[in-house]
C-alpha cells in the first residue's frame, strides 16, 4: 500500500486514461458541428432534461439555501481534506474494508488489476463510474486479460458500440433510439432480430443480456458519489438498479473514488441527496440510493476495497481559485444548460469530463498546457454557474485558467500592444482615426486574414462610422 | 444629477450612435453628462482572453479616471460587468490591495444604463416614441452578471408606439463571447444561427439589447443573411422621440440593406 502525500501536487500522467483529446477543441468541435444527426439528438436531449430539471427545482422553496449549504460543506471539506481522508480510512478499516491510496491512474489501475487477480476472476462487472473512465480502467483490465462488463444501460451502449461516452450522466446522449437498436443488433449476443426501438424493449433486451453476468461474476468495480468520513459509509445513486445488483451480488467489491468525494458527516448527505437528483436527471429522488459500510458477514460482498484516487486532484487543491472545481458532484446540470456543449457534444472536449466542468477540471488535472484549448471553449455566458447545485463559479475558473494557458506569440504581442495603446489616450485616439478597418478588411470584412476571417466567414463586419463618439463630443 | 459617461471602447469606436443616444437621453431627463476624455477601455477583452497582466494598466487607468465622479453610467452590461466583477480581482491578483479597494468603490457607483434609469432615477417611462416591432435579446452579461432582470423590458414597454415581441429562447447566448467568436468561430456561428432563427420567427423589424458587442455579432449575421432586421441599441430606442425620431442613422449596421418590402427605417409601419 502506498500513500499519497497530499501536499505534493502532481498532475495526471499522460498516456493513460481519458483526460486528453487528440486534437484541440475547435477542430474537434468543427467535426461535431457538421453532424446534423448529432446536433438534433443533443438539442432534443438537453432541452428535455433542462425542462424537467427546471420544473422540479422550482418545487423546492429553499433551493438557494441548499446550494449555499452544499458550497459551505464542500469548502470546509477541501480546507481539511487530508484530515478527513484519514478519518475515512480509519472508519472504513474499522468496518472491515481495506483502503488503498493511488497517486495516479497508473497506480490505481495496478491496484485494481492486482485485486481482481487475487480474487481469481477473469471478468468484473462495473457500476457506472467517472473515476474508472478517467483512469482508463477498462483498457487496463482488458490488457491484463480481464473482461470488464458495463452494467449501466447507457454505458453498455457505449461499450457495445465501441464508442466513447459523451456526457457525465447520459454517456450515450449522442445516440437516438434507432441508433441504439442497431448497436444492439450488431453487438449484443442473442438479441431478438425483430426488436423494436421502443425504450422499454431496448431496456428489456439489455436486462436479459446482463442477468447472466450479474449471477455469475464474483468481482464488481464501482465508483462512489459520496463517502462519509465519520462512518466510513459509501454511497452510489442511480436510476436503473443495475448498480445495486453489482454492489450486493458479488463476493468482492472494489470502489474507486476521487479523493474529493468525501463529506465530513452523515448529516451532510441530506443536502446533497436533495440537490443531486433534481439538478441532474430532473427527478425528485434517485430511484436507487445504495449505501454500504465495510462488510457484513453473510450479507453482501465479503471483501471490500476502497481505492482513493488522486490523479491530479492535489494539484487542483493547491490552486486557491481553481480548487472549487473539486466541489463538483457530477450532476451534469452545467452540460445540459451549456450552449457550447449543446452544439458540439461531449467528444469535442477530448476528456471524460465534457461541458463547462470539463473545460475547467480536465486542464487542471492534466496541467493547463495539455488541455490549453479547453478554457476557451466557452463564451463565459454564465449559464453553468446559475445551474450548478453546488455553486461552482465556472466562468471565473475559466478566466483564471486562460491566464495560465500558453498564448500564441502573435496574440500576446497584439494584446500587449493594445493595452499599451489604450493606456495612452492620444495614441488611442490616433489608432481610432486610423482604424478604417473596413478598408483594410475589404467590403464587410471579407478580406481579413485568419484568424479574423473566422468571424467574417459568417458575419459582416460593420463599417466604422464617419466619426467616433470622442470626435462627436469634441465637436458639439 | 451629474453623470460621468463611461462610453466603452467599442461604442466609442464602432457604435457611437449608442453613446450619443445615451447622452441625449440623460440630458433630456435633465441630467448633466460629463465625458472624462482620458478613459479608454475597461480591459475586459484582456482579462477574458487570459491577459490579466496587460489588463492591470487599463484597470488602473479606469479607476483613476472615474474615481472623482459620484455616478458612472455605461450603455453596456458587459463592460459594467467587467468593472464590477473583474477589476478588483485583477488588482488583487497583482497584489495591489489599495487599487482593489478603490476599484470596488468605483464599481459600486457604476451602472448599466437600464439599472441607472430604473434603480437610481426611478423612471421607467422616459418619454420615448419608437413605432416599430421590437424584440429584446437579454445578453448574458446583463442577464447573469448584472441581473438587470426585466428592467430593459419595463423601459421598452413604456415606449409609445413600440410593439414588443418576445424572443424565443431569449436567454441562450448568441455565441459572441469576445474572442470566442474568433477562436471558436464554427461553434460561435452555430449559436448565432439559432439566435437569428429565433429573431426571425418574431417577425420584428428591430432586435435590441443593452450590449453593442452582442448586437454587432447578431447584426453581422443578419446582414449576411440580408434578413432586413436591424439591430439597434436600447439607448437609441429610449432616446428616440416624436420630435427627434431615431432615423436611418440608428442602425448599428450601416451597411445593412432593409427588407425590400419594409417601410423606410425612420417611418411608421
Ligand atoms: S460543475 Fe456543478 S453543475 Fe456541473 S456537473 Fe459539477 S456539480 Fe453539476
Amino acid at each position: 500500500m502506498t500513500r499519497t502525500f497530499l501536499g505534493m501536487p502532481a498532475t495526471a500522467p499522460p498516456g493513460v486514461g481519458h483526460l486528453r483529446g487528440d486534437e484541440p477543441f475547435p477542430a474537434a468541435a468543427r467535426r461535431a458541428l457538421s453532424d446534423a444527426q448529432l446536433r438534433r439528438n443533443l438539442g432534443h436531449a438537453t432541452a428535455t432534461i433542462r425542462a424537467r430539471s427546471g420544473a422540479v427545482i422550482d418545487e423546492v422553496p429553499d433551493w438557494p439555501q441548499l446550494r449555499a449549504a452544499a458550497r459551505a460543506v464542500k469548502t470546509d471539506t477541501m480546507a481539511r481534506l487530508p484530515e478527513l481522508l484519514e478519518q475515512l480510512e480509519t472508519a472504513v478499516t474499522r468496518a472491515g474494508g481495506t483502503v488503498h491510496w493511488a497517486a495516479d491512474a497508473v497506480e490505481a489501475n495496478r491496484i485494481v488489476t492486482d485485486l481482481v487477480r487475487a480474487a481469481g476472476a477473469d471478468r468484473v462487472m462495473k457500476v457506472k463510474s467517472m473515476a474508472t473512465q478517467e483512469i482508463g480502467l477498462n483498457e487496463a483490465l482488458a490488457a491484463a486479460g480481464i473482461e470488464p462488463v458495463e452494467t449501466d444501460l447507457a454505458e453498455l451502449i457505449v461499450q457495445l458500440g465501441d464508442d466513447r461516452p459523451s456526457h457525465i450522466l447520459v454517456p450515450a446522449i449522442h445516440r437516438n433510439r434507432a441508433e441504439i437498436r442497431e448497436i444492439f443488433l450488431r453487438a449484443m449476443p442473442g438479441v431478438d432480430p425483430t426488436i423494436s426501438d421502443e425504450p422499454a424493449a431496448l431496456a428489456a433486451a439489455a436486462r436479459r443480456h446482463l442477468r447472466e453476468t450479474f449471477l455469475s461474476t464474483r468481482v464488481a468495480v464501482s465508483g462512489a458519489n459520496f463517502a462519509v468520513a465519520e462512518t466510513g459509509a459509501l454511497a452510489v445513486v442511480e436510476s436503473e438498479g443495475n448498480g445495486r445488483m453489482c454492489l450486493t451480488l458479488p463476493e468482492t467489491l472494489i470502489t474507486v473514488m476521487g479523493i474529493e468525494k468525501v463529506v465530513p458527516t452523515w448529516r451532510d448527505l441530506e443536502i446533497f441527496l436533495q440537490l443531486l437528483p433534481r439538478a441532474s436527471t430532473g427527478e425528485r429522488m434517485n430511484p436507487y440510493t445504495s449505501m454500504w459500510t465495510g462488510v457484513t458477514p453473510g450479507d453482501g460482498p465479503q471483501a471490500f476495497h476502497l481505492v482513493l484516487l488522486d490523479n491530479g486532484r492535489s494539484a487542483v487543491l493547491a490552486d486557491p481559485v481553481g480548487r472549487q472545481a473539486l466541489h463538483c458532484i457530477r450532476c451534469s446540470a452545467c452540460l445540459n444548460v451549456c450552449p457550447v456543449y449543446e452544439r458540439t457534444g461531449g467528444h469535442a472536449y477530448g476528456s471524460v469530463y465534457p461541458g463547462p466542468i470539463g473545460a475547467v477540471l480536465s486542464p487542471q488535472l492534466t496541467g493547463v498546457d495539455d488541455n490549453a484549448s479547453l478554457p476557451y471553449a466557452s463564451t463565459l455566458c454564465g449559464a453553468c454557474y446559475d445551474a450548478c447545485p453546488v455553486m461552482i463559479d465556472i466562468p471565473s475558473i475559466l478566466v483564471h485558467l486562460r491566464g495560465q494557458a500558453p498564448h500564441p506569440r502573435a496574440e500576446a504581442t497584439a494584446m500587449a500592444a493594445a493595452a499599451y495603446t489604450m493606456d495612452h489616450p492620444a495614441l488611442y485616439a490616433a489608432a481610432q482615426r486610423a482604424a478604417k478597418l473596413s478598408r483594410l478588411a475589404g467590403p464587410r470584412g471579407r478580406g481579413l486574414p485568419p484568424p479574423l476571417s473566422g468571424w467574417t466567414a459568417s458575419r459582416d463586419l460593420p463599417e466604422p462610422p464617419a466619426e467616433t463618439f470622442r470626435q462627436w463630443w469634441a465637436d458639439r | 444629477m451629474r453623470v460621468a459617461l463611461f462610453v466603452t471602447c467599442l461604442a466609442d469606436t464602432m457604435v457611437p450612435q449608442a453613446a450619443v443616444a445615451t447622452v441625449r437621453l440623460l440630458e433630456r431627463l435633465g441630467h448633466e453628462v460629463v465625458f472624462p476624455e482620458d478613459q479608454t477601455c475597461c480591459g475586459q477583452m484582456h482579462v477574458n482572453t487570459g491577459y490579466p497582466d496587460d489588463a492591470l494598466r487599463l484597470v488602473r487607468r479606469h479607476v483613476r479616471v472615474f474615481a472623482p465622479y459620484d455616478v458612472v453610467v455605461a450603455p453596456s452590461g458587459s463592460c459594467v460587468g467587467s468593472v464590477r466583477h473583474q477589476h478588483a480581482m485583477v488588482a488583487r491578483r497583482a497584489g495591489d490591495e489599495r487599487l482593489a479597494v478603490r476599484a470596488e468603490d468605483v464599481a459600486s457607483r457604476t451602472y448599466e444604463l437600464s439599472e441607472f434609469l430604473v434603480d437610481v432615477l426611478g423612471v421607467t417611462d422616459v418619454g420615448a416614441y419608437y413605432p416599430h416591432r421590437v424584440t429584446y435579446h437579454p445578453t448574458c452579461h446583463s442577464l447573469r452578471m448584472l441581473r438587470v432582470g426585466d428592467r430593459p423590458l419595463r423601459l421598452l414597454r413604456a415606449v409609445r408606439g413600440l410593439d414588443l415581441v418576445e424572443l424565443p429562447e431569449a436567454e441562450q447566448c448568441c455565441g459572441f463571447g469576445g474572442t470566442f467568436a474568433v477562436k471558436n468561430a464554427d461553434t460561435s456561428t452555430a449559436m448565432l444561427a439559432d439566435k437569428m432563427r429565433n429573431v426571425l420567427t418574431t417577425r420584428a423589424d428591430v432586435c435590441t439589447a443593452g450590449d453593442a458587442s452582442c448586437l454587432m455579432h447578431i447584426g453581422g449575421g443578419l446582414s449576411r443573411l440580408r434578413a432586413g432586421v436591424r439591430t439597434v441599441h436600447l439607448a437609441e430606442i429610449l432616446a428616440s422621440t416624436e420630435a427627434e425620431p431615431a432615423g436611418g442613422a440608428v442602425a448599428t449596421m450601416p451597411g445593412v440593406p432593409c427588407r425590400p418590402d419594409a417601410p423606410n427605417p425612420g417611418g411608421t409601419r
